[in-house]
């Protein structure tokens, strides 16, 4: 009399809930280390922006132009925060508020430009240039001092290393 | 009859001219382009932060390497959203 035969917990086909989901991330948080990274980056080169939009479009593009680069900077501010709060509970967790966090912060956005989109300063192709530019840019900023560094942490390399 | 004649120029007067219509197709056109533009972005974000997950549970000790090509590469293609967002925002609204 033979045993029925039971697949092991790590055998083809079988799918064994796990602790995986709730493996937290202790220790460092390289998403806020980039954050401010881009951060400090972004307010250095928003003069530059500011004035090139206030050339191109007068005091309204100075305060579109500031005010894009504020959502902008704020925008990666919140989603590093969350992530790094929520890896420190459980992974599962992190990816639910990564894949919330993007509608909420959509919606933030959306609320952002609502709020003063009958102001007498807005200068919507201003406001729209900059929070791509902005953006962008300090991604592939960012992104060149990761690929320099082998991606992590994902900061600009010292010379000791 | 008379009546008639008033609900006839009621409606007329409800009537959009062909500016109104063009503005009140603007702004239908730019939410529905700010919506379709984040799908996309929400499908690839859920791909990438799954794959992510997935691997940090397998060797937590790469954690941060995930960690910190799985920010940049969420904010990437966050920037698709964006540029539906500034569409929306340049035609409607």
């Amino acid at each position: 009399m033979t045993e029925p035969h039971t697949p092991g917990p790590n055998a083809p086909g079988t799918s064994q809930p796990g602790p995986a989901m709730t493996v937290r991330l202790e220790g460092a948080s390289p998403e806020v280390e980039i954050s401010r990274d881009m951060i400090r980056r972004g307010l250095i080169v928003a003069p530059v922006l500011i004035a090139i939009c206030g050339a191109a479009w007068g005091m309204h593009g100075v305060w579109s132009s500031a005010y894009g680069v504020a959502l902008v900077l704020v925008n990666f501010a919140i989603a590093a925060g969350l992530i790094a709060f929520t890896a420190r509970i459980s992974l599962g967790l992190m990816m639910g508020a990564i894949l919330f966090g993007y509608l909420i912060r959509l919606g933030l956005v959306l609320l952002a430009f609502v709020l003063v989109k009958d102001a007498s300063w807005m200068s919507r192709p201003a406001l729209g240039l900059t929070v791509i530019v902005t953006h962008l840019g300090l991604l592939v900023w960012e992104l060149k001092y990761v690929a320099a560094s082998l991606a992590y942490p994902g900061l600009k390399p010292s010379r000791s290393n | 009859m008379e009546a008639m004649s008033h609900l006839v120029k009621a409606a007329g007067a409800t009537t959009s001219t062909p500016t109104e219509l063009k503005a009140q197709a603007a702004a239908s056109s730019a939410g529905f382009a700010y919506g379709l533009a984040a799908i996309g972005p929400g499908i690839g974000i859920g791909y990438l932060v799954g794959k992510s997950v997935e691997a940090m549970a397998r060797q937590p000790e790469a954690a941060g390497m995930v960690r910190t090509t799985m920010f940049l590469g969420i904010a990437f293609t966050e920037a698709l959203a964006l540029i539906g967002f500034v569409v929306f925002i340049l035609i409607g609204l």
